[in-house]
């Protein structure tokens, strides 16, 4: 393979596809913005939500409160409700979601706890809309209500026979988190972030190889270039070396657009209260953006060899983009289990392509580094990539591919 | 030179199963001379075309041009051949000159040979004013000349021409067929393919008439005439296609 030919169509290959208005955008307009509007995104949406639900309150309704007038009045005073008069169809607005929740109290019930524990049989009730999430919240707090005020009536049953309140807690449950803050938050938005560069990986090649396969056949260039002396395989290689490259920049534009969004904006963290700390707080080190990319190199090879191999069965951009969608699923679907709670990288995962680079990937993020596997996964990846060039190779030498009729 | 000795393609198509596009094709065309592939659609002039650049392999049968075997050689056929056709198309996004220096890099010309080789072209083809505008913003006109730039470059010994005028308007075709005849001037072997009758007649030193995959016949203008005692060509490629059938 004469060298200075692959080095020939490989800068022009660059300088044509990067004069291609797509390529542009796949390649560097989307990674670099897809990052910071992603991540500001996620912060703007959660502390909207928080304020609103905070300025709102859910709306609930208080059935029977004459028979609770103290617990009522507390319900009234706290903060995230709004208390809407009574009314019959309470159960239709909870489901028209109108209403959040509803509490029913049982007639006499303040009456009858002062009456002592004798009375038993006392139940509140709540009404509430399963799996709403802002039912739930409503019922959440409501209990945590109920609870205290129970707490309190107890205490003062045990004051009035000289018990300490003590009795009732003959030992305490202790809770402790030691896994480090990114590896806690790492875990969610550390499992979406590899995911994105995979899918950017692969979005930022695809149209530079449909573009040099059969985007040719479709403009008549192709057989100029073969009736030029370069070889199939020079050919090929210089074409596969551009459509890499455009894979590893876009990969790399969001990696750095990524470290950009949480090195200039640290205020983020603080943004979203509570969940905002535990969404990006993620250990985003020099060495986990390099890690991570090394990673992705070899899937990057895989992605642009494959993408060439098929787009070039095409005879038309249309048509190449007809072949290439079920790429796009059999790319996202392993992307996306990775995301799923629950999966967890052991020896029989980390063979399979894309899936593997995924998990090792958030563990990279989230300061994790099982270095046997994180060789394996590279080596294996290595091999698909291998296979993929290997049949990218081949159909270059094929005639009745260049030539479909 | 060019010289085919059986050359022969047999496509295997879903469809239509094998067809035998080209046939034991063998002809000889020498330095300062133009042969002409005469022949209708689907008669087999692209593809044996395309096996004298190795753009396609034969299934059989082999060829040498400028002295390199197609079968063996095929990277040095193509250095020494220049092909032009109507689906020769140019890179839309590259600039005219951006486009010739491509060509040239890939034929192993760089630095002050390929930029004085450029200008010269240039000068030749009057490509000037329009060498930094993209292809795709220039004229059929201006398209054909940067083609045969792009041909030229390397300055090979060899022309293959593969219907070049079609869908040409007539400023266009008459610059190409000039263009031909240059080739010949400079002692180029040159080979070009039509079916249209009044370009063979007028371009061609040796005609070979090419029907199903085969030469029919094959000789000078004059020879044909006398060889079938017509004097109109289309008579005579009507008279032999029809006695093949
Ligand atoms: N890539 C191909 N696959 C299958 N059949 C082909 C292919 N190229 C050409 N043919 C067939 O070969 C025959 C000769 O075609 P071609 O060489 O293009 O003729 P011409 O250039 O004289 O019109 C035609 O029947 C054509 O359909
Ligand atoms: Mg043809």
């Amino acid at each position: 393979m004469n060298l200075r030919h692959v080095t020939t169509v490989y800068r022009k290959e660059m300088l044509d596809t990067l004069r291609d208005r797509r390529t542009l955008v796949s390649m560097i307009v989307v990674p670099l913005l897809l990052m910071p509007v992603l991540i500001f995104g996620m912060a703007a949406l959660s502390i909207k939500l928080i304020q609103r639900a905070r300025r709102e309150g859910a709306a609930i309704m208080l059935l029977g409160a004459e028979h609770a007038p103290r617990l009522a009045a507390r319900i009234r005073g706290a903060e995230g409700f709004q208390v809407v008069p009574p009314a019959e169809d309470y159960a239709r607005r909870i489901e028209d979601k109108k209403l959040r929740a509803a509490i029913e109290f049982p007639p006499e019930f303040e009456e009858r706890l002062a009456a002592g524990e004798e009375v038993a049989d006392l139940t509140v009730k709540i009404y509430h809309y399963q799996g709403e999430i802002r039912s739930t919240f409503a019922v959440r707090n409501l209990q945590k209500l109920l609870g205290d005020y129970r707490d309190q009536v107890i205490e003062q049953r045990l004051a009035a026979r000289n018990l300490s309140p003590d009795i009732l807690e003959p030992f305490r449950t202790e809770e402790e988190n030691v896994a480090s803050p990114e590896k806690v938050s790492g875990a969610l938005l550390g499992g979406l972030i590899p995911y994105i560069i995979i899918l950017l990986s692969l979005t930022g090649a695809m149209y530079p190889a449909i573009d040099l396969t059969a985007g040719e056949k479709e403009r008549g260039t192709i057989e100029t270039i073969l009736a030029s002396p370069v070889s199939r395989t020079a050919l090929a290689t210089g074409k596969f070396l551009a459509v890499f490259t455009a894979s590893v920049a876009t990969a790399l534009l969001s990696l750095l657009s990524l470290a950009a969004t949480f090195t200039f904006a640290p205020q983020l963290r603080e943004m979203g209260g509570e969940r905002g700390r535990q969404l990006f707080n993620i250990a985003l080190s020099a060495k986990g953006v390099a890690a991570v990319l090394g990673m992705i190199l070899p899937l990057a090879v895989m992605f642009s060899a494959a993408l060439l191999a098929i787009a070039l069965l095409a005879k038309s951009y249309k048509e190449a983009q007809s072949y290439i969608s079920p790429l796009m699923i059999v790319v996202i679907l392993p992307a996306v289990a990775s995301i799923l709670p629950g999966i967890e990288l052991d020896a029989k995962l980390a063979l399979i392509p894309i899936l593997n680079v995924s998990l090792v990937s958030k563990e990279i993020l989230t300061g994790t580094y099982h270095w046997n596997y994180i060789v394996l996964i590279f080596l294996s990846s290595c091999l698909y990539a291998a296979a993929a060039l290997g049949i990218a190779a081949a159909a270059f030498k094929r005639e009745s591919v260049l030539f479909r009729t | 030179m060019i010289e085919a000795q059986e050359l022969t393609k047999v496509f295997r198509d879903r469809k239509r199963g094998e067809i035998r596009a080209v046939d034991k094709v063998s002809f000889r065309c020498q330095p300062g001379e133009i042969y002409g592939l005469l022949g209708a659609n689907g008669a087999g002039k692209t593809t044996t075309l395309r096996m004298l650049a190795t753009i396609l392999q034969p299934t059989d049968g082999t060829a040498r041009v400028a002295g390199f075997d197609i079968n063996r050689e095929p990277e040095k056929v193509r250095a020494n051949v220049g092909f032009l056709s109507t689906a020769t198309a140019l890179y839309g996004r590259l600039t005219a000159k951006e486009t010739v220096e491509y060509f040239g890099r890939l034929n192993g010309l760089n630095g002050g040979a390929l930029k004085k080789r450029i200008q010269e072209l240039f000068a030749l083809l009057e490509i000037g004013e329009f060498a930094d505008r993209r292809c795709d913003k220039l004229s059929t006109g201006m398209k054909q000349k940067v083609s045969i730039a792009r041909t030229l470059v390397h300055d090979p010994p060899v022309m293959v021409f593969d219907e070049p005028t079609v869908g040409l308007d007539v400023m266009t075709a008459r610059t190409i067929v000039g263009f031909i005849r240059d080739c010949r001037t400079r002692g180029k072997t040159v080979i070009f393919s039509t079916h249209v009758m009044s370009e063979a007649e007028k371009l061609c030193d040796t005609i070979g008439i090419i029907h199903d995959g085969r030469i029919l016949t094959e000789g000078a203008l004059a020879e044909l005439r006398s060889r079938h005692g017509l004097q109109d060509l289309e008579d005579i490629f009507v008279k032999t296609v029809e006695a093949q059938a």
